[in-house]
């Protein structure tokens, strides 16, 4: 790998936009709203994430999965075969760009779990969690990087623009999309650990650094989850998951849990809210994302765009009719809605939740 | 007057032009169509007026050294980073860590800005920076602030709190002026709050005066509710921090 790069000072970007009422986006405009922002990484990594770009295949968990070396694909799908039925697959299209020389092999399954397979009463999105985690800890050189129903992530190591041109995002449609351009500060810049990473319908873009990251990994292997690639972020989208759909909070709610207010703060709230919120700390002390951040998670249901407690990281929000967009800068938002209704920046720890309408 | 029409342009690019205007001796440069250059009058020289119309990018006027910059609409974050001289003007909000260790020069903002902005503000030699924020500020407004002067009015801020928690903290230099009430728990515990005096009335409407011209306000307005002064009143607050 060159790391014979000269670089300007810079940091992650982050992008995103739902449409409230489902309509579908092209991919263009989320590759020019993060192509704007593409000096705030250093080409090691970047990636997009969608919703409802499968609808002929809407019930099917789509499993983007990366390979190494071809052979480790036979070794996967021996496995897949015998605890799915795989109803398409396919290599995830790409064009040939110059700025990327190497990939790793990528190919996109759509499946859904065998009953018979699914022991005792395990929850279909259990059993493919597990999946999830066992490939990639124990089949080495094959990482599935999505497995969400009618959603998909699309990274590698490139800049924002070369990576769309790679994955064709311009050719897909969906109504929520997030996008990240990556400077790896203190993890390697390598395919899986471009951003977004997912985990079933939870998709997560990051910039900042999470500092709770042991910890935050030790609650989570309590749990059964398996942190493999190499990052930080990896702990958000798998804490999301827990606190979610295993746990059953809201999403205000587990957004005070990885934003937990101060004590301070906490402190001078009346009583309910007091014990409400000191139960939510001292329960989930271990799932607080401590350190610089913001991140926007998009789900099934919606997006949500949130910063840390003291803002050490940027966030900007707009609407226009039925879109919401959120950035790490204003004019990322600009550049593909020149005259939104409404500009702000969130307040630290204060979560923007955008919900999708039935 | 040159005009330049930077649309779609990088910033590079942008900045050289901008650059080469300068040295060649353009005092009226218009910059039209930016959306997210960055560094625009970064170390830039001399007396020149740039207008910007649209969004600038991160780190507008750092290290700027005389030249007067207007923005005619948001701005982002980083502005005036070590600024040395001159004035930013900007007819909008803007965002977070603005004027970080200013040395001199004045930052006028129309509307709210974000966190951190004052931050290790400085001053050197007679040289007092002095940015005007006419909305709302974020948390950590003025922290370690060691020279100059912060002021902000909460003007139209709807009820929202006119500056966040953490005012002040590690503060041991400079003034900040609120317009409005401040309450002690958002404060730095070596922030004292103090009622203005007639020298202080007299800083504040000669600043004024210049801020509500380029804004466009009325001084009498501005003028009409009280101010509060916040200096740095104690010696080494947090001496015994990690003493025990």
């Amino acid at each position: 790998m060159n790391h014979d790069y000269q670089k300007d000072i810079s940091g992650c970007g982050l992008t995103g936009l739902i449409s409230r009422k489902r309509r579908r986006i092209g991919g263009a405009d989320i590759v020019k709203s993060l192509c704007l922002m593409t000096d705030r990484g250093n080409g090691l990594g970047a990636g997009y994430a969608a919703y409802g770009i499968y609808p002929e295949f809407k019930d099917f968990y789509a499993f983007h999965i990366m390979f190494d070396e071809p052979s480790v694909r036979w070794t996967l799908e021996e496995y897949l075969k015998n605890n799915y039925h795989i109803e398409k697959i396919e290599e995830i299209p790409t064009s040939p760009v110059k700025a990327i020389p190497i990939a790793p092999l990528l190919v996109r399954y759509f499946v859904t779990p065998l009953k018979d397979k699914m022991a005792g009463d395990i929850q279909e999105a259990d059993f493919v969690v597990n999946t999830v985690m066992k490939v990639n800890s124990e089949i080495e050189g094959a990482y599935i990087f999505s497995s969400g129903k009618n959603m998909g992530a699309f990274k590698g190591v490139g800049n924002p623009r070369d990576i769309a041109e790679f994955f064709r995002i311009e050719e897909y449609e969906g109504w929520t999309w997030t996008a990240h351009t990556r400077f790896p500060t203190n993890t390697p810049g390598w395919w899986g650990g471009a951003h977004p990473f997912t985990l079933l319908d939870w998709s997560i873009v990051h910039n900042g650094e999470i500092s709770s990251y042991g910890i935050n990994k030790r609650y989570l292997e309590m749990f059964g989850y398996k942190l493999t690639l190499l990052t930080d972020t990896e702990v958000a989208a798998y804490m999301l998951d827990l606190l979610i759909r295993r746990q059953g909070l809201d999403i205000p709610s587990a957004c005070l849990v990885l934003a937990a207010p101060f004590w301070k703060k906490i402190d001078s709230l009346p009583e309910g809210e007091r014990e409400a919120l000191t139960a939510l700390r001292q329960t989930y002390g271990s799932a607080l994302l401590n350190g610089p951040f913001s991140i926007l998670f998009g789900h099934s249901k919606g997006l949500v765009g949130i910063n840390d407690r003291i803002k050490l990281r940027p966030l900007v929000a707009a609407t226009k009719d039925d879109v919401t967009y959120m950035a790490s800068e204003e004019s990322a938002i600009r550049a593909i809605c020149p005259a939104p209704d409404k500009v702000w920046a969130p307040r630290a720890g204060d979560p923007v939740i955008v919900n999708l309408e039935d | 007057m040159l005009e330049i029409n930077a649309g779609g342009m990088y910033y590079r690019d942008l900045n050289q032009k901008i650059r080469d205007a300068v040295n060649s001796g353009e005092k009226d440069i218009t910059v039209r169509n930016v959306n997210g250059q960055y560094y625009i009058g970064d170390g830039l020289r001399g007396k020149s007026t740039i207008t910007v119309e649209g969004v600038p990018g991160n780190d507008l006027a750092a290290f700027m050294d005389g030249p007067t910059l207007v923005i005619r609409a948001n701005a982002q974050d980083n502005i005036s980073n070590t600024m040395n001289t001159g004035k930013v003007v900007i007819h909008g909000n803007a965002g977070d860590v603005l004027g970080y260790g200013m040395r001199g020069g004045k930052l006028h903002i129309l509307g709210d800005v974000g966190y951190r902005v004052g931050i290790h503000m400085k001053g050197v030699k007679k040289q007092a920076p002095t940015i005007i924020v006419g909305g709302t500020a974020g948390d950590f407004f003025g922290e370690y602030m060691a020279g100059g002067v912060l002021i902000l009015l909460g003007l139209n801020n709807d009820g929202r709190p006119i500056v966040g928690d953490y005012l002040g903290t590690g503060m041991h230099g400079g003034v900040i002026y609120v317009r409005g009430e401040v309450d002690k728990n958002n404060c730095g515990a070596e922030v004292g709050i103090l009622d203005v005096d007639d020298e202080d009335v007299k800083v504040l409407k000669e600043s004024l005066t210049e801020y509500c011209k380029d804004m466009g306000l009325s001084l009498d307005e501005v003028m009409k509710k009280g101010f509060k002064k916040l200096i740095p009143v104690s010696l080494r607050p947090y001496g015994n921090l990690y003493a025990y």
